[in-house]
C-alpha cells in the first residue's frame, strides 16, 4: 500500500494546488451563485430570505414585456446562424485547402487571423459594416449590396426585429470560421492515406468520395467543433455589448444579467446565470462523459 | 490513445502528408475549370475576411468630414496620423499594464498546465479521469456564472485591484485547457517507455518533469503561451467586472474611446488596431505552430 | 524559420513593443488625499464644456485639493452607471459622483451608499438658496442626499429654422393635432420629420405625449400611483405615440444616440427633434445656429424638470475635499460658472439672469413661473429598476408596436417598483 502510494501520491500532490483552486473558484463559486439565486435579494441591501425557484419561474412567467424568454429567442437564433454559418465557412475552406495548394499558408493565415482580434476592437468597425441605413442613407455593406447590383441585399441588419440576431452572428462567424477550418484541416489531414486511395480504385467520384469516405470519417471532428461553437456562442457577450450596445433588442441572457447587476438585483442575475450554466451543462457534461467512455475503450 | 476532444494539442511538426509536401492526393482529377474556380474562391473569400481590416486601416487615416459612415469605403481624401496620435496618447498606459497582465498569465498558465497535464497522461493515479472530466467542465462554464460572488470573494484577499487580480483570474480559469492542451500533447509524444526507464534509473516525479519532460514541451509551450496571452489580452468581460479605465488592460480603455456619446471614429479605429497589434504580431510569426497544434489535435494513433 | 527562431523573434518584437510603450507612460498618480476624483459621465461636447467651467471655480474656492477628471464615457451615463454600481458594491467609491436628483437617488440611499447632507445644507446656506418645490422633492425622510447643480427641462422641441421654413411652416404648433399636420408638410419634403434615437430618448418622447395627453396633474400621478397606468388616457397617449413613431428615422432609430439624431438636425436632414435642453449647449459648442426651440406640443405651462447633482458617497477617502466641492457646486459663482456653458440654469433662486445666454434666460423665467412635473428618463420620477422596465418596455414597442403589450408591461413596472 504505502509502495502504491509513493507512486502516484506525487502526481496528486503536484496536481493538488489546481485542484484546490478548481474546488473553490469554480464549483465553490457555481454553489454561492446557485444559493444567491434562491435568495430574495433584489437590491444593495442584504437578502430577505430564501424563496426557493421563485426567482427562476418568474423569469418565464413574471417578466415584464417578457424579457427573458425574448432573450433566450435571440440567444437561439443567434446561436443557430452562429454554428451553420462557422461550420460552413469552416468546412468550406478546409476542403479548399486540404488536397494542398499554392500560397497555401499564406490563406490559411488570412482566414486565420480574426481569431487574434478582440471583439471589442472588432465591435468597433463591424457597427460600420452592418450600419441600417439603406438606400441614400446606407453605410457599411449596404453600399456594397448596391454596388454590386444586389440591392435586394440590403437589409436593417441587427434592428431587424425578427432576425437582426441573425446580422449580429456575422461578426463571430468572422472571427471564427478560421478555427473551424484549422479543425477540420487536421481532421483531413488525420484521415489514413490508403482510405482514400481505396476508394478511387473503386471507382468514386469527387463527390461521392467526400460523402461517403472523408466526411463519416470527420464525425468526431464535426462533435467537437459543435461542442465548442456552441458553448462560446452561450457566453458571447463583447461582441453584443461592443455592436449594440445593451439594448432590448439584442438582448441576450449573458446582457441581461449585466443589466440587472447594474441595478444591484443580484437574485435575478444569479438566476440567469444559473439558468445559462444548465444550458451549457446539458450539453456539455454527456459529451465530457462520451469522451471520457471513449479513451477508456481504445 | 484516441483524443476526441478536438482542442488545441499537438506534436509540433508542421503538419505534412506521410510522404511529405502536401502531395498531390489521387483520384482526385483537378481540371484547370476546377482549379480556377477553387482559387476563384479562395481569393474572393479574403477579399471579404479583409474587408474589416480596410474599413478599419482606411478610417484611421482620415481627417475632418472624410470620417462617417456614409464614406466609409472610400479613401482619404488627405492622409494624417492625428487620430493615431489620439488613440495612442489615450491607450498607452492601458497598453503597457495590459503586457503586464498578459505576459504572466501566459507563463504560468503554461507551466502548471504543463505540470497537471503531466501528472494526467503519464503519472496516472486512481481516479485521474475523473479528476481531468471535473477540470475540464470548468473551461465550459459560462462566466456569468461565477462574475457576481467572485469580486466578493478577491475582496477577502488582499491582492491588488486590477492587474494583480486579473492574472489570477486568469491563470486559475485557464488552468482547464492548458492542462488539456498538454494532457493530450505528452499523451501523443511521450512515450509511456520513456517514463518507466526514468523510473527504473530512480527518478521520482519533479526529477522525471524537470529533466525528461520539458526539455520536449516547447511545442506545447507555444500553444498555450499563444492561447493564454491572446485571451487574456482580448478579455473584457473580467476587466469590466473588476477592473476600470485607470487600472485596466486595454479593452476598457478600448470601449471608453469607442463608446463616448459622439465618439471619434477615426481615433476608435486606430484604437481597434492598436489593440490588435501584440496578438497579431504573435499570430503570424508564431501561428504555422499554432496551427499545426490545433490540426493535430485528432490524430488518431 | 525554425521554431526557436521565431520565438526569439516573437520575444523581441514584444520586448521592443513594451519598451516603446514604456517610454511614453505617464505618471498613474492613485488617489491620495489632496486628489477630489470626480465620477460624471460628462466626457465630450457642451457637458464636458459645463464642468471645466465648474472645475475652474473649483480651483479658485478649494485651491488646496486636486481635482481628478474620473469621467466615464458613453450612452447619456449607461457606461458611467455600470462602473459605479460595481465600484460601491466593492467599496471603492469615488470622491463625488454625478447623479439624477429625485427617485433615482432612492436606491443609493436604501443601499445606505451616500451621506446625509442636512447639515451642509444648513452650514452652507442652501435651505434658503433653493426653491422650496425642489428642497421638498430632494428630501427623502426629513433628510437630504445631494446638492443641484443645475436644472435642466426635458420637454424641449428642437427645430431646424432652415428646414421648417421650407416645408412652409411658419409657427411652432402648440396642440398634438397641429404638430402632426406640421409633420405631414415636412414628410412632403422628404426630411426626416421627427428625428429620434434609441432607449432613454423614446421613453423621453413618450413622455412628453403622455403630458400633452393626461396634463401636468395626472402625468405626475403616473409616478406616484395615483394616475393609473391601464387608463383610457394612456390609451389614446399611446396611440399618439404610435403614431409619432412613424414620422421618425425608422431605420435607425434604435441605432442613434441623441447625438446622432442631433447630427440629422444639423446637416438639414431632419425637421424636429424632442431632447432636453443640454442640446443647446451642444449645438452652441458645435457652433450650429441655425435653430429654434419651443415647449413640446401640448405642454404648454409646464417645465419637465430634472437635476444633475453631486453626493457624499461613504466611504470616501477624502470627504473634506469632497465636501469643498459639494459647497463650490451650490454656490451662486460655481452655478453660474457650470450652467452658462451647459444650457442649463442654476437651481438656486439668485441667478442672475443676463449673464445667460438666450435660451437660458428664457429658462430661468419659466422655471419660476411654470409647473413643474418631472422626468423618469431622467430620474426624477423613476428608480433606476423602474427606468429599465420602462426603456425595455419602450425598446419592444419600437420593434413590434404593440399597444396592448406596452400598456400592461408599463403597468406591471409601475406596480412593482413605485413604493406609494
Amino acid at each position: 500500500m504505502p509502495r502504491r502510494l509513493r507512486q502516484w501520491g506525487p502526481g496528486l500532490l503536484l496536481l493538488s494546488p489546481s485542484l484546490i483552486v478548481l474546488a473553490v473558484f469554480v464549483y465553490g463559486l457555481i454553489g454561492w451563485t446557485v444559493n444567491l439565486s434562491l435568495q430574495d435579494k433584489h437590491n444593495a441591501l442584504p437578502s430577505e430570505g430564501f424563496v426557493g425557484l421563485d426567482n427562476y419561474t418568474n423569469l418565464f412567467t413574471n417578466d415584464i414585456s417578457d424579457r427573458f424568454t425574448h432573450s433566450l429567442r435571440n440567444l437561439a437564433v443567434f446561436t443557430v446562424v452562429f454554428i451553420v454559418g462557422t461550420l460552413v465557412m469552416g468546412v468550406l475552406w478546409a476542403v479548399l485547402l486540404e488536397r494542398g495548394a499554392r500560397a497555401e499558408g499564406l490563406f490559411r493565415t488570412i482566414y486565420l487571423f480574426p481569431m487574434a482580434v478582440s471583439f471589442v476592437a472588432s465591435g468597433v468597425v463591424w457597427r460600420w459594416l452592418m450600419n441600417s441605413g439603406t438606400g441614400d442613407n446606407a453605410g457599411g455593406l449596404n453600399v456594397i449590396f448596391s454596388g454590386l447590383h444586389l440591392g435586394f441585399l440590403e437589409n436593417r441588419w441587427w434592428t431587424d426585429p425578427n432576425w437582426g440576431m441573425a446580422a449580429m452572428a456575422l461578426p463571430a462567424i468572422w472571427q471564427l470560421s478560421g478555427y473551424i477550418m484549422a479543425l477540420f484541416l487536421a481532421g483531413f489531414r488525420g484521415i489514413p492515406h490508403e482510405l482514400r486511395e481505396a476508394a478511387v480504385m473503386d471507382g468514386a467520384s469527387t463527390f461521392q468520395l467526400y460523402r461517403q469516405v472523408l466526411f463519416p470519417q470527420l464525425t468526431p471532428v464535426a462533435l467537437s467543433a459543435l461542442i465548442i461553437l456552441g458553448h462560446m456562442s452561450m457566453k458571447m457577450f463583447d461582441l453584443i455589448m461592443s455592436v449594440s450596445g445593451p439594448q432590448y433588442l439584442t438582448e441576450v441572457p449573458s446582457v441581461y444579467i449585466w443589466q440587472m447587476l447594474l441595478t444591484n438585483d443580484q437574485a435575478k442575475a444569479a438566476a440567469i446565470a444559473v439558468f445559462l450554466l444548465l444550458v451549457v451543462a446539458v450539453v456539455i457534461v454527456p459529451y465530457l462523459v462520451y469522451v471520457n467512455r471513449a479513451e477508456k475503450r481504445s | 490513445m484516441t483524443t476526441d476532444i478536438v482542442t488545441p494539442s499537438l506534436p509540433g511538426e508542421e503538419i505534412v502528408a506521410p510522404s511529405g509536401r502536401p502531395a498531390r492526393v489521387p483520384g482526385t482529377g483537378s481540371g484547370m475549370v476546377w482549379r480556377t474556380v477553387r482559387y476563384g474562391l479562395l481569393i474572393a473569400f479574403v477579399i471579404i475576411m479583409l474587408m474589416p481590416l480596410y474599413v478599419l486601416v482606411v478610417t484611421s487615416f482620415k481627417n475632418g468630414s472624410d470620417i462617417g459612415v456614409n464614406g466609409q469605403w472610400n479613401l482619404p481624401t488627405s492622409w494624417t496620423l492625428k487620430s493615431w496620435d489620439k488613440a495612442w496618447e489615450r491607450l498607452h498606459d492601458s497598453f503597457l499594464r495590459t503586457f503586464e497582465l498578459a505576459i504572466p498569465v501566459a507563463l504560468i498558465s503554461s507551466f502548471v498546465g504543463a505540470a497537471n497535464g503531466f501528472v494526467l497522461s503519464r503519472w496516472r493515479f486512481p481516479g485521474a479521469d475523473v479528476v481531468f472530466t471535473l477540470i475540464l467542465f470548468g473551461m465550459f462554464i459560462p462566466y456569468q456564472a461565477i462574475m457576481i460572488p467572485l469580486g466578493d470573494v478577491l475582496n477577502e484577499t488582499s491582492i491588488q485591484k486590477g492587474i494583480p487580480r486579473l492574472i489570477l483570474v486568469h491563470v486559475i480559469y485557464g488552468l482547464p485547457i492548458c492542462t488539456l492542451i498538454f494532457r493530450n500533447y505528452y499523451a501523443t509524444t511521450v512515450p509511456v517507455e520513456m517514463i518507466e526507464a526514468a523510473n527504473v534509473d530512480g527518478a521520482g516525479l519533479l526529477r522525471t518533469f524537470r529533466s525528461i519532460v520539458l526539455p520536449l514541451s516547447l511545442p506545447g509551450f507555444v500553444v498555450t503561451i499563444i492561447w493564454q496571452f491572446t485571451s487574456s489580452w482580448n478579455d473584457y468581460l473580467f476587466a469590466i467586472f473588476l477592473s476600470n479605465t485607470r487600472n485596466g488592460p486595454i479593452t476598457i480603455a478600448l470601449n471608453a474611446l469607442a463608446g463616448a456619446q459622439s465618439p471619434d471614429y477615426a481615433a476608435s479605429m486606430a484604437g481597434a488596431l492598436i489593440t490588435s497589434l501584440p496578438t497579431l504580431v504573435v499570430y503570424i510569426l508564431l501561428g504555422r505552430w499554432f496551427i499545426g497544434g490545433l490540426m493535430a489535435g485528432s490524430v488518431k494513433s | 524559420m525554425r521554431l526557436k527562431t521565431r520565438v526569439a523573434v516573437a520575444a523581441v518584437a514584444v520586448g521592443t513593443l513594451l519598451a516603446s510603450a514604456a517610454c511614453t507612460t505617464s505618471d498613474n498618480s492613485g488617489s491620495t488625499p489632496k486628489n477630489v476624483e470626480v465620477f460624471t459621465w460628462w466626457a465630450d461636447g457642451g457637458e464636458k464644456a459645463g464642468l471645466d467651467g465648474l472645475v475652474d471655480q473649483f480651483k479658485k474656492d478649494c485651491s488646496q485639493y486636486t481635482f481628478v477628471n474620473g469621467a466615464v464615457a458613453g450612452g447619456a451615463g449607461s457606461n458611467a452607471k455600470t462602473v459605479l454600481a460595481q465600484r460601491l458594491t466593492q467599496s471603492d467609491p469615488p470622491d463625488t459622483f454625478q447623479a439624477h436628483a429625485g427617485a433615482e437617488l432612492t436606491d443609493y440611499i436604501n443601499a445606505g451608499q451616500i451621506e446625509d447632507l442636512s447639515q451642509e445644507y444648513k452650514d452652507w446656506g442652501l435651505t434658503n438658496a433653493f426653491p422650496s418645490g425642489l428642497i421638498s422633492n430632494l428630501t427623502v425622510n426629513g433628510k437630504i442626499y445631494s446638492v443641484p447643480a443645475n436644472i435642466h427641462r426635458a420637454n424641449v422641441l428642437w427645430g431646424n429654422k432652415t428646414v421648417l421654413a421650407s416645408a412652409g411652416i411658419t409657427q411652432n404648433a402648440t396642440t398634438l393635432d397641429g404638430f402632426f399636420a406640421d409633420l405631414d408638410k415636412l414628410k412632403a419634403k422628404n426630411v426626416t420629420p421627427l428625428a429620434l434615437g434609441k432607449d432613454w430618448t423614446q421613453l423621453m418622447l413618450f413622455e412628453s405625449v403622455l403630458i400633452a395627453d393626461l396634463g401636468a396633474d395626472k402625468f405626475t400621478g403616473l409616478w406616484n400611483g395615483s394616475t393609473p397606468w391601464n387608463g383610457a388616457d394612456v390609451t389614446k397617449a399611446i396611440g399618439d405615440f404610435s403614431k409619432l413613431l412613424t414620422y421618425t428615422n425608422k431605420d435607425t432609430r434604435d441605432t442613434y444616440d441623441w447625438t446622432d439624431a442631433e447630427k440629422l438636425i444639423m446637416t438639414n436632414k431632419a425637421g424636429y427633434q424632442l431632447m432636453g435642453d443640454w442640446e443647446a449647449a451642444d449645438l452652441d459648442a458645435k457652433a450650429f445656429k441655425d435653430y429654434n426651440y419651443t415647449v413640446f406640443p401640448g405642454n404648454t405651462g409646464t417645465y419637465q424638470w430634472l437635476a444633475d447633482s453631486f453626493v457624499l458617497p461613504k466611504g470616501a477617502k477624502n470627504a473634506e475635499g469632497t465636501k469643498c466641492w459639494l459647497k463650490t457646486v451650490g454656490s451662486a459663482a460655481g452655478q453660474q460658472a457650470f450652467n452658462t456653458k451647459k444650457g442649463s440654469i442654476p437651481a438656486r433662486t439668485d441667478a442672475v439672469a443676463s449673464a445667460f445666454p438666450a435660451y437660458q434666460q428664457s429658462a430661468i423665467g419659466d422655471w419660476k413661473s411654470l409647473k413643474q412635473v418631472p422626468s423618469c428618463a431622467h430620474g426624477s420620477a423613476c428608480s433606476q429598476s423602474m427606468q429599465g422596465a420602462f426603456n425595455t418596455a419602450m425598446g419592444k414597442f419600437s420593434s413590434d408596436g404593440n399597444a396592448t403589450a406596452l400598456q400592461s408591461a408599463l403597468a406591471t413596472a409601475a406596480s412593482q417598483f413605485i413604493k406609494k
